[in-house]
Formats: structure tokens, sequence, C-alpha cells
């Protein structure tokens, strides 16, 4: 009796501990989207109002300061393109790691993942001065190879974990059934690990739509994505907090709705296809 | 005509020789059965032919064509494999149909083609189903079918059985018996397990550390096994092995002092033995019999293993060796009984000290 009653007092304390950890990380959310119908006055109030007379006066002024559709087409198209592109160069990638594998395949996975701890600022000189000489700078073509470039190591990795998953018999069986190496990687491969390579799609576009970095430091008007939008209402003049707070919103609506649909997908691709 | 040759076939991985070696004819329409202990390269040596393995070096010949260099599918031949590897996203028929596909066949002749093999296997109520919801004797069939579309010159089975429980591994075995007297084809199949080798094979061959220790019919390696390798790995239980001293050497036969003193004669080629040699005699469990009369051995009953058709008794040998003595189902002997047991010398095989047959003076015939 006692062992069971333990057990139940461990399933409710993980339980409130999964709530309190799930509400700690929603809760800025939660407070950003608040703050964003509150005026200027009661966003910086002492003690914080809860309750509140909702205004949309903040979202009206965004529109008319700054073109939203225009920043959010960027960012869906960057995304969408560097996710497509990465992809096209990590599928055959992975399938040459995942079943031709030499000595140093290992090696090159781990290096690969070593170019995501590079500060990115170390590179950005360079890149910069490249960008102007290739007129790169303020292009949409520009931030996408950016973007490839920085989500495909971990594009490769968890392709290459999902293709891991295929049992080799199954490839094996096609190329006795006459399958080319391509027709082998379409008709057989990819359909079967689809859900993974779905999943990792799903992550690529989100961390593309989150960076930051690039996207300030080599673009300005034209391929400009949802980040520097927010970042434009962070003014000389001072912090628009409740304006800050309706940009901000407005950001990350389109991908908070992609994600919450496709939650399923997402946490699969995250648990690395460790979880089945 | 499909015929598959073997020559001085090798396979070295970076740090270690699989195949070292393997010479083999293999006719149009055999059943040809590669037996082995696990590790003995016998899967390596079928995915080599398959194509799956390059061949580091020898020629491997099918139709008298060298092979060495063609792809997997341009060789003529099908595979099923152990694990059945059926595309789990596709239905049973386009499983069988795929090899079609690639071939660029249209899709009514390709429908006609898996119709007609699903009729020969009694798959045609499956064959809008996912492998998923096959059961295992199924998926088998399937894959034995996704093989027959292709109609290949040669079939390749990578323990083909071993996934399968005991049951349906009989029924099985009986099927690819059937398959294999309908289609006349040539078959090459691996497997561990001596009896489906028995049962199945035309020829026989069993290999041991990347090489071939024997290559017969069941029956010729039953009976004149070349070793003690092959004297004990074929035939279950085991053949029964005891270290015997030389009493006297002649023409005809051989005689050998037992373990608890007895003396028999052993119908074997003189060749090398000389009186004092301690050759090991080998004798199967089937070839045994308690008898009073007789008796050449005596020993105590340690484990009875009763089969309700036969009994297997295993007696403690004076020496401290234990002997599988096969007998009657309903034979009175009890546990810890001393038995007398009879060795015929005529059923007795001798190895010399480096594990290689005596020839025995005239060779049994294998079937009456």
């Amino acid at each position: 009796m006692s062992s069971a009653s333990s057990k139940r007092y461990r399933y409710l304390f993980v339980t409130v501990l999964g709530w309190l950890a799930a509400a700690l990380l929603f809760f800025p959310i939660f407070w950003m989207v608040l703050t964003s119908f509150k005026t200027e006055v009661e966003a910086i109030a002492l003690p914080p109002k809860l309750f509140f007379q909702p205004t949309f006066e903040n979202y009206i002024t965004i529109q008319e300061r700054a073109d939203y559709f225009s920043f959010a087409m960027n960012s869906i198209v960057i995304s969408v393109g560097s996710t497509l592109l990465a992809l096209i160069l990590a599928i055959p990638a992975a399938y040459a790691m995942a079943f031709f594998p030499t000595k140093r395949t290992k090696g090159t996975l781990l290096w690969m993942l070593s170019t995501k701890m590079l500060p990115p600022v170390g590179v950005l000189v360079p890149i910069y001065l490249l960008f102007r000489d290739s007129n790169l700078l303020d292009t949409r073509i520009g931030l996408t190879i950016i973007y490839t470039l920085i989500n495909l190591p971990i594009v490769v990795w968890m392709i290459y974990t999902f293709f891991k998953d295929v049992p080799k018999d199954i490839l094996e069986a096609g190329r006795m059934d006459g399958a080319s190496p391509k027709q082998e990687v379409f008709h057989v491969l990819m359909p079967l690990s689809l859900p993974g390579i779905a999943s990792t799609a799903l992550l690529a576009i989100i961390l593309s739509w989150n960076e930051a970095f690039w996207s300030l430091n080599l673009t300005t008007t034209n391929a400009a994505p949802l980040t520097t939008f927010i970042a434009s209402f962070s003014s000389p003049q001072g912090l628009f907090w409740a304006q800050l707070s309706a940009a901000s919103t407005l950001a990350i609506a389109p991908i908070l709705i992609f994600g919450w649909l496709s939650q399923r997908q997402l946490v699969r691709g995250l648990t690395f296809g460790a979880v089945k | 005509m499909s015929t598959v040759t073997l020559r001085d076939i090798r396979k070295r991985y970076t740090d270690a020789d699989v195949i070292k070696g393997v010479d083999l004819d293999i006719n149009d329409g055999e059943f040809v059965v590669f037996v082995g202990p696990s590790g003995c390269g016998k899967s390596t040596l079928l995915r080599m032919i398959a194509g799956l393995e390059e061949i580091t070096s020898g020629d491997l010949l099918i139709d008298s064509d060298r092979m060495n260099d063609v792809p997997p599918d341009k060789r003529g031949l099908a595979m099923v494999f152990q694990t059945y590897a059926l595309y789990p996203h596709m239905t049973v028929a386009e499983n069988m149909a795929f090899s079609l596909r690639l071939a660029g066949v249209p899709k009514a002749r390709r429908h006609e083609r898996a119709q007609d093999v699903a009729r020969i296997l009694q798959l045609e109520p499956l064959l809008n189903r996912k492998p998923r919801a096959l059961s295992g004797g199924q998926r088998q069939r399937v894959a034995i079918g996704r093989a027959l579309v292709r109609n290949p010159k040669v079939f390749l089975f990578d323990e083909p059985l071993s996934n399968l429980d005991a049951a349906l591994r009989v029924q099985m075995r009986i099927e690819l018996a059937s398959l294999h007297d309908t289609l006349k084809s040539t078959m090459i199949y691996v497997t561990h397990d001596q009896v489906e080798a028995m049962t199945l094979a035309d020829k026989i061959v069993v290999l041991q550390g990347g090489v071939i220790e024997q290559v017969g019919s069941p029956l010729d390696l039953y009976h004149h096994p070349h070793n003690l390798f092959v004297a004990g790995f074929i035939g279950s239980p085991r053949m029964n092995f005891l270290t015997v001293t030389v009493t006297d050497v002649n023409s005809s036969a051989t005689t050998v002092k037992l373990p608890g003193g007895e003396t028999i004669s052993i119908p074997v080629q003189p060749r090398n033995l000389a009186v004092g040699d301690r050759p090991t005699l080998g004798i199967r469990p089937e070839h045994l019999r308690f008898d009073r009369t007789n008796a050449t051995i005596h020993g105590e009953v340690k484990v009875v293993e009763r089969l309700g058709g036969e009994t297997f008794a295993y007696v403690n040998l004076p020496g401290g060796d234990t002997m599988v003595v096969k007998t009657d189902g309903d034979t009175p002997v009890q546990l810890h009984d001393q038995v007398p047991i009879y060795l015929n010398g005529d059923r007795c095989h001798l190895f010399d000290p480096q594990g290689m047959t005596i020839p025995r003076a005239e060779l049994r015939p294998l079937t009456v």
C-alpha cells in the first residue's frame, strides 16, 4: 500500500513540476502578448497591471510605421528557402555517411557540429566583406545562403540519425531489385524516413525564423526578416514596451501557430530520433 | 541453364580475412546450402555472390560470365533476406512489383505478374495490405514472392526461416522444398541450422573460419565426414567423441582400446596410424545400443531426456567422457543406472590427431 501511495505522490510531484516548468517557459510569451494590448503607461506601471482595458492602438501604430507583411514575407521566403536548400544538400550527404561510412565519417560529423560552437561574430567581418563584394548585402539570396550554412550541420546530423534507423536490409533489397542510388533514396529511403525529414525541416524553419544576428548585420530593408522588424522598435528615443511587445507578438505569431500545428513532429525531431 | 562457379574467392576487410579462398561449382537446378557456425563467413559468401559485398580476389562466374564487377540487379539473382526486408510503405503487390517498376514495366503488366506470383504463393487476398498487417509467415511469403517476380536465374536465401517460430519453420521448409521442385531453379541457401541443411539440400557446403570444410550430399556428409568438425556439426544430437589408444593395425582394420579397457576393431585403412597412437573415435548416438551380452563399455546414466518417440540417455564413461545414446521412447533406463553399451566397430569413425578422418576400408553405400 505504501509503495502505491508513494508512487502516486511521485506522480503528483512530477506533474506539478511539469506544469511549473511549462508556466515558467510560457510566462514571457504570455506577458508579451498581454503588454501588447496595454497603453505605454500601463506597460511600465508598477506594480504591473493584470487587468486593464485592452487596446489595439499599438498594432495600428506599428502598421503605420512599418510594413509588417513585407518583413513577414522575407521571413517566410528565407526560412523556407534555406530549409529546402539545406535538405537538398543534407540528404545525399547523410545517405553517404549513414550507409557508406568511412573511417573519417564520425570525425566529419563532429567537425560539422563543432562549427556551431564558433561565435558567429568571429567571422562577421569577413562574411560582411564577402557579401559586400558579391552584392549580397540586403538580399534574400544572401540571407538564405547564410541560414543554409548555419543550419546545415544540425540538418545533416538529424537526417543522418533518422537514416541510421532505416534497416540496411531494406536498402539492399532495393539494390537487388535494381534501384540506382538515386532511386534508392527517392523510392525507399525518403518515404521511410519522411517523419524524420519533416521534423528536421520544421526545426530548420524555426531556427531560421528566430535567427537575429546575421539578419541584423546583413540586411536593412529589402530583405529584412521579422527579427529586424522587432529590433527596429527599440529606437534611440527609448524603449516603447507596448509597441515592442506588439511587434514581437506579430513576429512570432506565424511560427507559433505553425509550431502548434506540428507539435508532434517537432517533439520527435527535437529528441533526435531517440524516442520512437 | 544457370550455374554458379566460385574460383578462389577471397574477402579481406581492413583488419581480417573473412573468406580465405573458396572454390565451388553449383550446377543448374541445384539446391545448395551453406551451413556453418555463426561467423564462419557463410552470409558474407552469399552476399558476395549477390553483389552486396565486394569480392577482394578470385572469380565469380554465373553461367560462365564473370560477375565480379557487375551490379547486383544485373546478375540475374534474387535474394530473400532473414528480416524479409519488405518495403514498409508499399502494399504487398507494390512490394512484389517494385523491381518491375524500376525496370519500367507498364503498370498493367506489373499487376498481372504480381497476380501470377500471388496465386502460386496463396497471397492473393493480401495483395493490398501493407507488410505491418501481415504475420511473420505471410511476410516471408511476400519476400519469396518478390524474388519470384523477377524470374531470376538463381535464388539466394539468407537464413530465411530463422525469424519464424518452430512450427512455421517446418511448414515453410516444406513449402520451399516443393517450390524448388516446381521451379527447378538454382537456389543457394544460407543457414546455421543443420536440420534445414539436411532436409533441403542437394548439396551441402560446410564452412568454418572462411574456408570450405566439406562439400557433399547430406548423406555423404553424414556417413563420410572429412574431419572432426564436419562429423560434429552434421547430425543431431552431435556425434560422440572418445580418445582411444591404437593396439593393433592391419590392412583391413585398426584395433583400439576404449577408456573402459575393452578393445574394438574398426574397418579403416591403416594409413599412418601406429600402435600406441591416440586417435579420436566418433560414433553417432543413434548407432549406440544398450546391450548386456555384447557390451564394450559401461557407464552411469547422468541425464535422461524422453521425447516420447525416442529417448536420449547421457552416460558418464570411466575416463570422464560423456556419451549420448539414442534409444527407444519406452526404454526402461533410469537415472543413475549402470548401463552396458555396445559400440559397433563398423559404425565407428576414426580421426587422426590432426582431426582428419581416416578413410574406411570400404565406403558405405549412401542409400540402399
